[in-house]
C-alpha cells in the first residue's frame, strides 16, 4: 500500500515525487515509457517564460511566475543548466501596438519585474540580428532558458535518492476507488495506494475520466521544432517570440542552454497522442515564419528536427487543472499542463504536494538530501581539474561523442546514477552525447557497447527508446 | 617539461599516414601521428570490399590490406602513433590540446601540423525528412561499421537513400548477408558514386537504383516500419501524386560526405564554402602558416589513391617548412572554379613557390559526354584534358606545368562542351 501513486514521469510528475519525497510518504511514480522524460517534456521550447503571455488570475499566472522565481535557485540545488538570457516580442507594425502595450499592462498585473516597451534603435543594440522590420519590443530581462531533460532528470533522480520508487514500462490500465483506497491496475500488476496524482499529460483525461463523471478532453496540440547548429555561434542572445498579429500566431527563435539555435513551434490540433511526427508543411512553416524575427537565420544548418504534443485541455477558460477532484476525493489531477508548464514545474509541485499534505498530513524527514549532484562535465573544468580528474578515472580521456567531446566517464556515469540510462536516447538526454552535428552516426555504436557492458544486455536488446524500439535486428554468425 | 614535434600528423587514416611516411622521408625524424581509434587506419578498416590501390600499388587491396602496407612503412620507420588519443584544439602557435585514457590531458608543440581527420556523413537531420524518429535510420557508413566491425546486422528490410559509394557498397554488403535491399533512391538525375560500383554492387544484385526520387516521410514510432518515396522534378521538389510507401525495418543515408573540420575552424583556418575544406595553396598549405592539408579533410576523394598521392605532396612540403621556415610570400595565382567546376584544390599558388607541376583536382558540377576540361590564363590554354564521360561523383584533375603558371596572373578552370 502506498500514500501516494503519481502516474506520469514528465517534468510534472517528478517535480510532484520531489517535492512529495520530502516527507515520511511512501510513494510510487508509474510511468508506461522506459525513462523519464519522454513525452511532452522532452520536445518543448525550453522556455522559462517571464509571466507576461498569462491570464491574471489565472494558475497559469500564478504558478509561471512562481515557477520562474523558484527555477534559478533549483537549477543551483539540483545542478541544471539554467539561464536568464531575457526575453523579446517583436511587433512588426504600428498597429500592432496596442497588442504589444496589453501584453505589458498584462505582465505588470502579474508581477512580472523590469518590464519594458522598448523601441526599434534599442532593440537592435540588444539584439543586432533582428529583422528592420521590427518596430519595438516588449523586453522581459527576467525571461530564461532551461535544459528541459536536465530539470526533469535531475528532479527526478532527487525524488529517487530520497526514496520514491519509479516503475518503468508500466501502463495503467484502470483505476478504482475501492473504499478509502485505490485499486491501479496496470501491465506489470496491480498496486494500491490512499491517494493518486494524474499527471499523465496527454492521457490525463483518459485518467480523470476513469473516476470522474466530469469527463473531460485533452486535445493533442503538435509543436514540431527545428534545431541548428552550434557552429553558427549565438544567432540570437535573448529568446526571440513574435506578437501574435497580422502574420498570425508567430515563433520564436531561441538559444538553447547548449549554444545550439532553436526554432518553433508551429501549433495544430491532431487526433493521435502518439503523434510526434514532424511534416513537410510544417518545417516549411516553421524556418519562413523565424526568418521574419531574424533574416541572417543560417535554416540551412538544421541538425535535426523534432516534434512535441501540448496537453490542451478543451474548454472554455485556457488554465492548468490541478487539484483534488471533486466527485473523487483522493485523486488529484495535474492535467492541462501546456505552456508555461515548463516554466510552472517547481510550482506545481509546492501546489500539488500541499494538497496531498492536507489529506495525509505527513511528518518531514529529517534525512531528506535537498541538493543533486550532477555528473561531472570536463568542459567545465580548468586545465588541471581536468588533468586530475582523467588521472583518478581514465574513462574520462576517452571521447566517445566527438561533436559535442562526450567522454566514456560521462557515459558510463550516466548508466550507473540513480535512475541511470538504460537506452541510446537515456544516454543521450542525460549526457548529450549524439545531440551534435553528426546525430550518433561516430558514437552510436560505441554507446551501445558501453550500455551493453554495464547493463549486462546483448546489443541486440538494446533500444532507443520505447520498448520496441530495438537498434539492430541479429549478430552476425562469425 | 614541454613535449614537442617536428610534426605533428592529425588523424591516423589514408591520408594521415602516408602524410607521415612522406615527411619522414622528407628527412624529419620527429614525426607524430594522432589517432583517436584503437587502431591505424581510418576508416578503411571497414572497408573489406576491394578496389583500393590500382594507381598505388597496381593490384586491387581491400581496405584493411591497403592501410596495412601503410601501416607497415610507419613501422618499418619507426614513427610513433598515439592511438586512443584525441585532438580537442589547436591554435595559431600549433599548440595542440590532447586527451587520452592513458596519457591524461596534455599540450602538445609541434613545428607544423598536418590536418588529415577525414571525412564524416551528413545525418538524416541535415536533410530535415519529415516524419518520426523512430530506432533504424543509420548512415550507410555507421552500418558499414556495425556489420564489419562489431559483427552486427542494423536490419533486414533496407532501403537506401544516396547513392554515393558507401551506400552502393553497403546496399551490397547487406544484401550479401541476405538482407532485403528494396531500392536505392538518388535525389540527382545521376547516381553520386563510382560507375564500377554501380553495376558491381546494384546491377549484380538485381537492387534498382531509382533516379530523381526521395524520401519525403519516415514512418514507425518505436521502429522504422517504412518510408514514402517520391519522385522529384527538375528543381529536386517531390511531385505530388508519385508517392509510393515502401515498408522496410531499415534506412540507410548514404547523402553527402563532410570534411571534419571542427578543429580547423576552431583554430581559425580559413575554409571553403564549397568543399567544407581549409583553403590551401599549391603547397596544401592552410592559412594558418606551418598548417597543412590533404584528404579528406581537405575535400572529399573518390579514390583513396589519390588520398595517398595528395597526402604525400602535403608532408613533403611540412617537411619543407620545418626544414626552411616559410617561403617569402609571392604575388598569388588565383585558379578558380569556370562554368561545369565546382571548386579547385588549390585555391590559388604563390609565385616563386610554384614547383615543377602543380596538381589541380576538382570535382565536375554535372553530367558531361565527350567533353574536355581546361586550364585557361588569360586567354593561354594552360592544360587540357579530352573526358569521354565525367560525373560529380568522380573527381578529375588537370596537371599544370609551374613555369606557366608563374607568367600567369590568374587560371579558370571549366569544362568545355
Amino acid at each position: 500500500m502506498y500514500d501516494v501513486v503519481i502516474i506520469g514521469a514528465g517534468v510534472t510528475g517528478c517535480s510532484i515525487a520531489r517535492e512529495l519525497s520530502k516527507y515520511q510518504l511512501k510513494i510510487c511514480l508509474i510511468e508506461k515509457e522506459t525513462d523519464v522524460c519522454c513525452g511532452t517534456s522532452k520536445a518543448n521550447s525550453g522556455i522559462v517564460h517571464a509571466g507576461f503571455d498569462s491570464v491574471p488570475g489565472t494558475l497559469h499566472a500564478k504558478l509561471n511566475i512562481q515557477g520562474a522565481a523558484l527555477m534559478e535557485q533549483y537549477s543551483e540545488m539540483l545542478d541544471f543548466h539554467f539561464r536568464r538570457n531575457g526575453s523579446l516580442v517583436l511587433c512588426f507594425s504600428d498597429e500592432d501596438r496596442p497588442q504589444l502595450e496589453e501584453l505589458l499592462q498584462r505582465g505588470i498585473k502579474n508581477g512580472v519585474k523590469n518590464l519594458s516597451i522598448i523601441e526599434r534603435e534599442e532593440l537592435k543594440a540588444l539584439e543586432p540580428n533582428v529583422s528592420d522590420l521590427a518596430v519595438a519590443a516588449l523586453y522581459a530581462p527576467d525571461g530564461g532558458i532551461v535544459c528541459p531533460f536536465g530539470l526533469t532528470i535531475a528532479m527526478a533522480e532527487n525524488a529517487a535518492v530520497n526514496g520514491v520508487e519509479f516503475k518503468f514500462s508500466t501502463q495503467v490500465e484502470s483505476v478504482k476507488k475501492t473504499g478509502e483506497d485505490f485499486e491501479i491496475s496496470t501491465s506489470r500488476g496491480r498496486i494500491v495506494s490512499k491517494t493518486v496524482i494524474n499527471a499523465a499529460g496527454l492521457y490525463g483525461d483518459t485518467l480523470h475520466n476513469m473516476v470522474s463523471g466530469e469527463k473531460i478532453e485533452i486535445i493533442p496540440r503538435k509543436g514540431e521544432y527545428c534545431l541548428l547548429d552550434k557552429s553558427n555561434g549565438e544567432v540570437v542572445n535573448a529568446t526571440v517570440f513574435q506578437l501574435p498579429g497580422k502574420l498570425g500566431k508567430g515563433v520564436l527563435v531561441t538559444p538553447t542552454v547548449h549554444g545550439n539555435t532553436l526554432i518553433g513551434p508551429t501549433a495544430e490540433d491532431i487526433l493521435d497522442k502518439e503523434g510526434v511526427d514532424t511534416t513537410a508543411r510544417g518545417l516549411k512553416n516553421l524556418t519562413e515564419k523565424a526568418v521574419l524575427s531574424i533574416p541572417k537565420l543560417p535554416v540551412k544548418t538544421v541538425i535535426t528536427s523534432f516534434a512535441g504534443l501540448r496537453a490542451h485541455i478543451s474548454r472554455e477558460k485556457k488554465d492548468f487543472m490541478i487539484g483534488e477532484v471533486s466527485d473523487c476525493p483522493g485523486f488529484i489531477d495535474a492535467v492541462g499542463i501546456e505552456s508555461p508548464g515548463l516554466t510552472s514545474a517547481p510550482a506545481i509541485g509546492l501546489y500539488v504536494a500541499d494538497i496531498i499534505k492536507g489529506k495525509l498530513n505527513p511528518a518531514e524527514k529529517t534525512d531528506f538530501i535537498e541538493r543533486r549532484k550532477a555528473s561531472v562535465d570536463p568542459k567545465s573544468l580548468s586545465f588541471e581539474e581536468h588533468q586530475q580528474l582523467i588521472a583518478r578515472n581514465h574513462a574520462y580521456g576517452n571521447i566517445i561523442c566527438r561533436c559535442e567531446v562526450i567522454s566514456e566517464g560521462e557515459i558510463i556515469d550516466a548508466i550507473r546514477r540513480p535512475l541511470g540510462a538504460t537506452t541510446l536516447d537515456g544516454v543521450k538526454r542525460r549526457t548529450r552525447s549524439g545531440m551534435g552535428r553528426c546525430q550518433g552516426g561516430f558514437c552510436a555504436p560505441k554507446i551501445m557497447e558501453i550500455i551493453s557492458r554495464e547493463t549486462g544486455r546483448e546489443e541486440t536488446e538494446l533500444i532507443k527508446s520505447g520498448e520496441h524500439s530495438l537498434l539492430l535486428s541479429d549478430k552476425l554468425e562469425r | 617539461m614541454e613535449e614537442r614535434f617536428d610534426i605533428v600528423v592529425i588523424g591516423g587514416g589514408p591520408a594521415g599516414l602516408a602524410a607521415a611516411v612522406s615527411a619522414r622521408r622528407a628527412g624529419i625524424d620527429s614525426v607524430l601521428i594522432i589517432e583517436r581509434d584503437k587502431v591505424l587506419g581510418g576508416i578503411l578498416n571497414q572497408c573489406v570490399h576491394n578496389g583500393f590501390g590500382i594507381h598505388t600499388f597496381g593490384e586491387e587491396l581491400t581496405g584493411p590490406e591497403y592501410a596495412d602496407r601503410y601501416v607497415r612503412m610507419v613501422e618499418d620507420m619507426n614513427i610513433p602513433a598515439e592511438l586512443d588519443t584525441m585532438v580537442l584544439d589547436f591554435d595559431a602557435d600549433r599548440v595542440l590540446t590532447v586527451v587520452s585514457p592513458e596519457k591524461g590531458l596534455r599540450r602538445i608543440h609541434a613545428g607544423a601540423i598536418i590536418l588529415a581527420m577525414g571525412c564524416r556523413e551528413r545525418p538524416r537531420g541535415a536533410l530535415n525528412i519529415p516524419g518520426y524518429r523512430p530506432a533504424g535510420i543509420y548512415t550507410a557508413g555507421t552500418a558499414q561499421r556495425l556489420i564489419n566491425i562489431d559483427g552486427y546486422m542494423p536490419g533486414r528490410d533496407v532501403v537506401i537513400l544516396g547513392s554515393g559509394d558507401i551506400g552502393l557498397i553497403t546496399a551490397r554488403r547487406m544484401a550479401l548477408e541476405d538482407a532485403r535491399v528494396r531500392c536505392v533512391a538518388e535525389l540527382m538525375p545521376y547516381s553520386g558514386g563510382l560507375r564500377r560500383n554501380i553495376v558491381q554492387c546494384l546491377d549484380d544484385f538485381d537492387i534498382p537504383l531509382l533516379l530523381s526520387h526521395t524520401v519525403v516521410e519516415i514512418h514507425g514510432r518505436e521502429r522504422l516500419t517504412g518510408v514514402t518515396l517520391a519522385q522529384v522534378d527538375e528543381k529536386l521538389k517531390p511531385i505530388a501524386g508519385t508517392e509510393k510507401h515502401i515498408p522496410c525495418d531499415t534506412l540507410l543515408l548514404s547523402v553527402g560526405l563532410l570534411p571534419e573540420n571542427e578543429l580547423s575552424r576552431q583554430a581559425g583556418v580559413e575554409l571553403s564554402s564549397v568543399t567544407g575544406g581549409p583553403v590551401v595553396d599549391g603547397d596544401l598549405s592552410t592559412s594558418i602558416p606551418g598548417v597543412f592539408a590533404c584528404g579528406n579533410v581537405l575535400h572529399v576523394h573518390d579514390l583513396v589513391d589519390w588520398v595517398s598521392l595528395e597526402a604525400e605532396t602535403a608532408g613533403k612540403n611540412a617537411a619543407d617548412f620545418v626544414k626552411n621556415g616559410k617561403k617569402p610570400a609571392g604575388e598569388r595565382v588565383y585558379i578558380t572554379p569556370g562554368p561545369g567546376v565546382r571548386y579547385t584544390v588549390p585555391s590559388y599558388v604563390e609565385k616563386g613557390n610554384i614547383g615543377e607541376k602543380v596538381t589541380v583536382r576538382f570535382r565536375v558540377a554535372d553530367r558531361y559526354k565527350n567533353a574536355s576540361t581546361c586550364a585557361l590564363a588569360e586567354g593561354k590554354v594552360l592544360s587540357k584534358k579530352k573526358r569521354m564521360v565525367m560525373a560529380p561523383g568522380e573527381m578529375e584533375e588537370l596537371i599544370i606545368d609551374g613555369a606557366a603558371l608563374e607568367n600567369a596572373a590568374s587560371v579558370t578552370v571549366f569544362v568545355e562542351e
